[in-house]
């Protein structure tokens, strides 16, 4: 009955899915606990989650070009423990292009390796996710990090400033967003990564340069990391070696769960920051209701199986598999 | 000048290169690390490598099938969570020795139930083993953690930590049950129709659906295999640490994969077997032990392996052209 609904009407409601469990999930923890829609609270939801968000957009792109970038996390040691590094060394002016350039490197053998030799995105991006952790621990010799001068550089600005009362990291956030966004709808590089990821073949012989499209993905998706590592190396000034670890994986639930296909070809940068704030607000509601930490993964496992089964469901019109 | 590929030795050689590659290493090892060529340490290096070997024999199974499954780590440690804990409930307080049994017991049956919970959901709802085990991956973690209350379980009874030094004649006890269960497996997979279907079903999933497989109990039954061996292997780490930490198993599910794609098998499914499997979990075993008695620090181990994996990508890529093809999702 409901999916003969979906079917038939409810094309238009089925892909707005993320946005509707969004408003029941916001509507459920308000009535729950009080504190929860107080503008302090939201503010500080999305401050904690721009790390995750601005690393989410750079992986959307990858994901929608059809592969998968596993080593973000990896990538976000690197480049913390970089730039907080170099910060004491060469000074922040120095250290945020350095760093950047160093993260692109790393984005440029991922995207040659996959754009260029057609190897396995999945595998690659595993083995440079082990590769990259090595790097940091060599480069660190294990140590961790930090700057010595916390409240004396302006390097401060990008974690723990505000620009007319909103903290810096919700800018770049939201901005960075908006800027892909549009880069991803209205522009022709948008619409090559759609066709590239959409259809290899047909993208080929449409004279669109799939290996140049795929390679410039990663560099997106690198830059990304470059900037997530900027507002964290700032807002903690000073890095663990292996701060990034598990941060792929939350990052491609937030994707996963903003409706980008892992086919490729399909998905949309704003639902991705759905997605991110949807699981930053669901962790934020749990541990307002007083929830051990962890439960929030728990829940995390059951919205992301149903949010991508119904969105499977309304797709063929029926809700189970009909495999055997 | 007789024809290379007529000597059995090296046409074998040559459709499993990751056996190459670990006699090479193998080699390289005992000609310049001392004390490599020791019984003790190729004992060693065995049960080392019987902790992943078991994950992988179950990721043999499941990717040959078509999918993957990355919440392995999360189910080795629930299980040796339970393990370990069991043991110390009041019902079994005087049982002595024989409540290790159903703490055992139980902490395999945890690994087979979380196994059949994401074939189930695999088989029913039709949503990729990548998403669905992605998710569980986290979840199983956190539940964990909510178990454990984020703390490590220690074992009170000695019994229990005792075991891992158990040797059956001159072999330790670990790589006994290693050894048995790489037969085992193998046996299922090259000698019944459950490992014939498994093939088929990876194969051509709609060919095996037009042949009258049933599709879905397969791979519900391998997602049931592996959280067996995933649990198996917990109870095990669980043994040489005589405790459970919440975080024992993390990255392992990498690890596993990496050796699994070493030994052959295919992303794409239908194609791979135990004996490469094996090569690429020695391959590993071999150089993690070795370099560390050459004392390279462990950090360059990541490195090496990281760039290996994807050498032996790239090499299969020329070498196999027919072969090509990459994860469906």
């Amino acid at each position: 009955m409901l999916l003969t609904r979906l079917k038939a009407g409810g094309p238009a409601i089925a892909k707005q899915g993320i946005l509707v469990a969004f408003i029941v999930f916001m509507i459920a923890f308000s009535l729950m606990s009080d504190r929860f829609l107080s503008a302090d609270n939201i503010m500080s939801v999305f401050r904690q989650s721009a790390i995750i968000g601005v690393m989410a957009i750079g992986v959307t792109i990858v994901v929608i070009g059809g592969n998968l970038d596993l080593s973000v996390g990896s990538m976000l040691s690197f480049a913390t423990v970089l730039v907080v590094d170099l910060h004491d060394k060469i000074g922040p002016e120095l250290a945020i292009p350095v760093m950047i350039m160093a993260t692109l490197c790393l984005g440029a053998i991922n995207g040659f390796l996959i754009g260029i030799l057609r190897l396995n995105s999945l595998i690659v991006t595993l083995g440079m996710l082990s590769a990259i952790q090595g790097l940091v621990l060599i480069y660190s010799g294990g140590q961790n990090v930090d700057i010595a001068d916390q409240s004396g550089t302006w390097f401060a600005i990008f974690g723990r400033g505000a620009i007319f009362g909103v903290a810096t990291p919700i800018i770049i956030f939201l901005g960075l967003a908006l800027i892909f966004h549009v880069i991803m709808t209205t522009m022709p590089f948008g619409r090559r990564v759609h066709a590239v990821g959409g259809n290899p073949t047909a993208s080929v012989f449409s004279g669109i340069p799939r290996s140049r499209v795929v390679f410039m993905t990663y560099l997106i998706s690198a830059l990304c990391v470059a900037i997530a590592a900027i507002i964290l190396g700032s807002r903690v000034m000073g890095s663990q070696n292996n701060v990034g670890q598990g941060y792929e994986l939350q990052v491609l639930a937030a994707v996963i769960l903003g409706g980008t296909s892992l086919l490729g070809g399909s998905g949309s940068i704003l639902r991705t920051v759905l997605g991110v704030l949807m699981l930053a607000f669901i962790q934020n509601g749990l541990i307002l209701m007083g929830q051990p930490y962890y439960t929030q993964w728990l829940v995390t496992w059951a919205v992301i199986i149903v949010a991508v089964w119904l969105d499977v469901a309304a797709k063929r019109g029926r809700l189970f598999s009909p495999i055997a | 000048m007789a024809n290379l590929t007529q000597i059995p030795l090296l046409r074998w050689l040559m459709r499993n290169p990751i056996w190459g590659f670990v006699l090479i290493v193998f080699i390289f090892f005992s000609l310049s690390a001392d004390n490599f060529f020791s019984e003790r340490n190729l004992m060693n290096i065995v049960v080392q490598a019987s902790t992943i070997g078991l994950i992988a024999l179950g990721m043999t199974l499941v990717m040959i099938n078509g999918n993957i499954d990355l919440s392995v780590g999360a189910t080795l440690a629930l299980a040796a969570a339970f393990a370990v804990d069991v043991q110390s409930w009041a019902a079994f307080a005087t049982w002595g020795n024989w409540q290790i049994l159903p703490a055992v017991c139980i902490a395999l049956l945890v690994g087979i139930l979380m196994g059949a919970i994401n074939g189930f959901i695999v088989w029913k709802t039709g949503v990729d083993a990548f998403i669905v085990t992605l998710g569980a991956m986290l979840g199983i973690r956190g539940l964990v953690f909510v178990y454990t209350g984020e703390q490590s379980f220690y074992a009170m009874n000695f019994a229990y930590s005792d075991f891992s030094f158990m040797t059956i004649g001159p072999f330790p006890v670990l790589a006994v049950i290693f050894a048995v269960a790489v037969i085992a497996v193998h046996w299922l997979l090259s000698r019944t129709v459950h490992g014939r279907n498994t093939y088929a079903v990876g194969g051509n999933r709609e060919a095996a659906v037009n042949a009258g497989i049933r599709v879905g109990p397969h791979m519900m039954i391998n997602f049931m295999l592996i959280g067996f061996l995933a649990a198996l292997s917990g109870v095990l780490l669980s043994t040489q640490m005589g405790a459970a930490t919440p975080n024992l198993g993390r990255d392992y599910e990498l690890w596993v994969i990496t050796a699994v794609v070493l030994g052959g098998t295919k992303l794409t499914g239908g194609k791979g077997d135990i004996i490469g499997t094996l090569g690429g979990v020695l391959a590993i075993g071999i150089l993690r032990n070795g370099m560390n008695l050459m004392q390279v620090p462990a950090f360059y181990v990541l490195v090496i392996l990281g760039s290996i994996l994807i050498a032996v990508l790239f090499l299969d890529k020329r070498f196999n052209r027919t072969a090509d093809g990459g994860l469906r999702l």
